[in-house]
């Protein structure tokens, strides 16, 4: 019973931090209707100022999240305007070059930061990455609560700039029909450059958040852009909230399989499920909730 | 090119190809050659679904490992000879691509492609934690055939010539598959489903049987290179074979760089792939370490250093640029290389136009 509850918190903390790197993907997703494979990639790079900030000048992992989610911010936006959008202008036989650019461009990434930091594996050990607090028997991680914590605000505050402000609107409209929103007088390329950005400082924010309980090096990238994307396609594709169910439920059966079943099946796992979700239920928890 | 041209150079390229290993006798070369044969295999089966049916495949890997492997357990469990695997690896192969295909093909274009990226990830796995029948992480050896030099009424050959044939046989055979289904009906199905799926069905067009057809024939030409690429190697495990960048991005380069969507794109962008990948491998064919000690100069030995281990760089840089300014590749856009390499010409045919 103890091991069960152990795991359900466990797994409900970690999957807060996926359920941000889903809601980047998702909104990516929503709006430009492709896939961004460099997500994990992007997450990576953030890892690493995070850590460069801790290793150079001791910066507390927390405090550098106004370094590195404004930087990622940027290199998104860069991304997007210089390497995605140029792309809409090319005629050309495979409509998925720009999910093949986003390939292209998480490979670079890595293989730069490989460059710079060697393939080493890196972490940071701060006074409380190993502080637990007990609940009865029920140990709850103290960076794991924090980060959950800064998840939801995060994610709140995302809902509420996407409902209340232009911004957040121009960038619904686009997501729901690029062409009427045009025609609105919405600027559809600085909005994508901008959805683009919010969904790299997005996962930025789980990567540098991360970094108190995790290792790096730099092939991290990768599974966390497929986690992202099972993420997704559990959610629903294009669904926000969607994506925080699905981020809690691929932490839980993660948790849960690397417990229950053995830990070197943790990765297959969300791809069995992504597979599952295919067969049983195409289109994801959108489909049950409507949202 | 006029097709009576056209026909003369494929020609001259066959004798070029066939008699080359008589008088070239260097093991590299014809290493380099045998690896560009297999890519032009595995470039044409992902140039049909992707190029020719619009399903873009990110996991080709899949499909050729799982031929890789048919081959290597063929002769650790049954005690066969590898040869079986190659036309049992393209059989193991497509049984693979029926499960797949049925469930993911109601997933279109990029969630498509998102899926394949997870069957390649799932096989993977599967051969890394299966220890029990692939070894896992250890890999799985085999006794090459043919290590010694072949001595021929010819002369004495290297070991590689057996190899050189029959690779060079395999990318004929997967160019003429390449031909004779675009030039059938069934061609002309798959561009109906890459240009409108929803209008090809709107005309009768079964799109799910004609997509796993496709996809089929795809995953047995990549099997098949999978279980040619045991024989050849001798070692296979979990990294190489179903590697993503290493397999399926490579193989998506081969095809973008050629030319998506054209019968000799991939061919063409084998050649250029494999050369490129070496160049990088070996430092410029060994030219930057021999300037690096002539020289001395302390530039040049840093870039020696790293060049070998940048590869996945420049191929992420590669995919960035083709796509960004070549995206229909060397034979697609044709007309863009030789304006490059030709300003005159084009000048030329200004004034042509212009008369």
């Amino acid at each position: 019973m103890e091991l069960l509850l152990q795991t359900l918190v466990s797994g409900f903390l970690k999957g807060g931090l996926y359920a941000l790197i889903g809601i980047g993907m998702t909104l990516i997703m929503g709006v430009m209707g492709i896939i961004n494979l460099a997500h994990g990639q992007l997450m990576m790079v953030s890892m690493y100022i995070t850590y460069s900030l801790f290793a150079l000048f001791g910066v507390d992992p927390y405090v550098s999240l106004a370094v590195s989610v404004p930087a990622i911010f940027i290199l998104g936006v860069a991304i997007q305007k210089f390497f995605l959008n140029p792309l809409m202008k090319i005629d050309t036989i495979l409509p998925e070059n720009q999910v093949l650019m986003t390939v292209g461009i998480g490979m670079a990434l890595t293989e730069i930061m490989r460059f710079i930091f060697t393939s080493d594996y890196k972490s940071i050990q701060t006074s409380y990455s190993k502080t637990t607090l007990l609940m009865g028997n029920i140990s709850f991680s103290l960076p794991l609560l924090i980060d959950f914590f800064i998840a939801v605000i995060l994610t709140g505050a995302l809902f509420y700039f996407l409902k209340h402000t232009d911004t957040g609107r121009s960038i619904r409209a686009t997501a729901q029909d690029r062409d009427a929103a045009i025609l609105m007088g919405v600027n559809a390329e600085r909005i994508t450059s901008i959805t683009f950005g919010l969904g790299a400082g997005l996962v930025a924010a789980a990567g540098t958040m991360l970094m108190p309980v995790f290792y790096l090096f730099p092939d991290i990238g990768g599974p966390f852009t497929r986690k992202a994307f099972v993420i997704c396609i559990l959610g629903g594709l294009g669904s926000s909230v969607g994506a925080i169910f699905g981020g809690i439920t691929l932490g839980l059966v993660e948790a849960f399989g690397a417990t229950y079943i053995g830990m070197e099946f943790a990765d297959m796992i969300g791809l069995i499920i992504f597979f599952l979700v295919l067969l049983v239920l195409p289109g994801g928890l959108k489909r049950i909730t409507g949202m | 090119m006029d097709p009576g041209v056209k026909k003369t150079a494929i020609f001259a390229l066959l004798v070029l190809f066939v008699s080359a290993p008589l008088f070239v006798k260097n093991d590299y070369f014809l290493h380099l050659m045998i690896l560009a044969f297999m890519w032009v295999v595995i470039g044409s089966a992902w140039n049909l679904l992707a190029g020719y049916t619009g399903q873009v495949l990110f996991g080709v890997a899949a499909f050729f490992g799982t031929g890789a492997y048919t081959s290597g357990l063929l002769v650790n469990h049954l005690g066969w000879s590898a040869w079986w695997g190659l036309p049992l690896g393209g059989v193991t192969a497509v049984i693979l691509a029926f499960p797949f295909g049925w469930i993911c093909f109601r997933l279109r274009g990029a969630y498509f492609a998102l899926a394949t990226l997870a069957l390649n990830e799932v096989m993977r796995h599967v051969a890394t934690i299966w220890e029990s029948l692939t070894d896992g992480m250890a890999g799985i050896m085999i006794l090459q055939t043919f290590y010694a030099p072949i001595t021929t009424p010819l002369g004495i050959l290297s070991s590689k010539t057996p190899y050189y044939f029959i690779s060079f046989v395999m990318a004929a055979l997967s160019i003429a598959c390449v031909i004779l289904v675009t030039r059938s009906k069934l061609g002309y199905y798959l561009l109906s489903i890459r240009e409108d799926q929803d209008a090809a069905e709107s005309l009768g067009i079964n799109t799910r049987l004609y997509k796993m057809i496709s996809l089929s024939v795809t995953a047995a030409l990549s099997g098949v290179a999978g279980g040619f690429f045991t024989n050849y190697m001798g070692f296979i495990d979990p990294e190489t074979v179903f590697s993503l960048h290493d397999i399926s991005i490579m193989a998506i380069l081969v095809g973008i760089v050629g030319g998506v969507g054209t019968v000799y794109g991939p061919a063409v962008g084998a050649f250029i792939m494999v050369i490129v990948q070496e160049m990088f491998r070996t430092g410029v064919f060994g030219l930057l370490s021999s300037l690096a000690e002539g020289t001395g100069s302390g530039a040049i030995i840093t870039l020696e250093k790293h060049i070998s281990s940048a590869h996945v760089l420049m191929f992420g840089i590669l995919v960035v640029l083709v796509i960004r300014f070549m995206p229909n590749g060397v034979v697609g856009d044709w007309g863009k290389v030789a304006a490059l390499v030709t300003p005159c010409r084009r000048a030329n045919m200004r004034q042509e136009a212009g008369e």
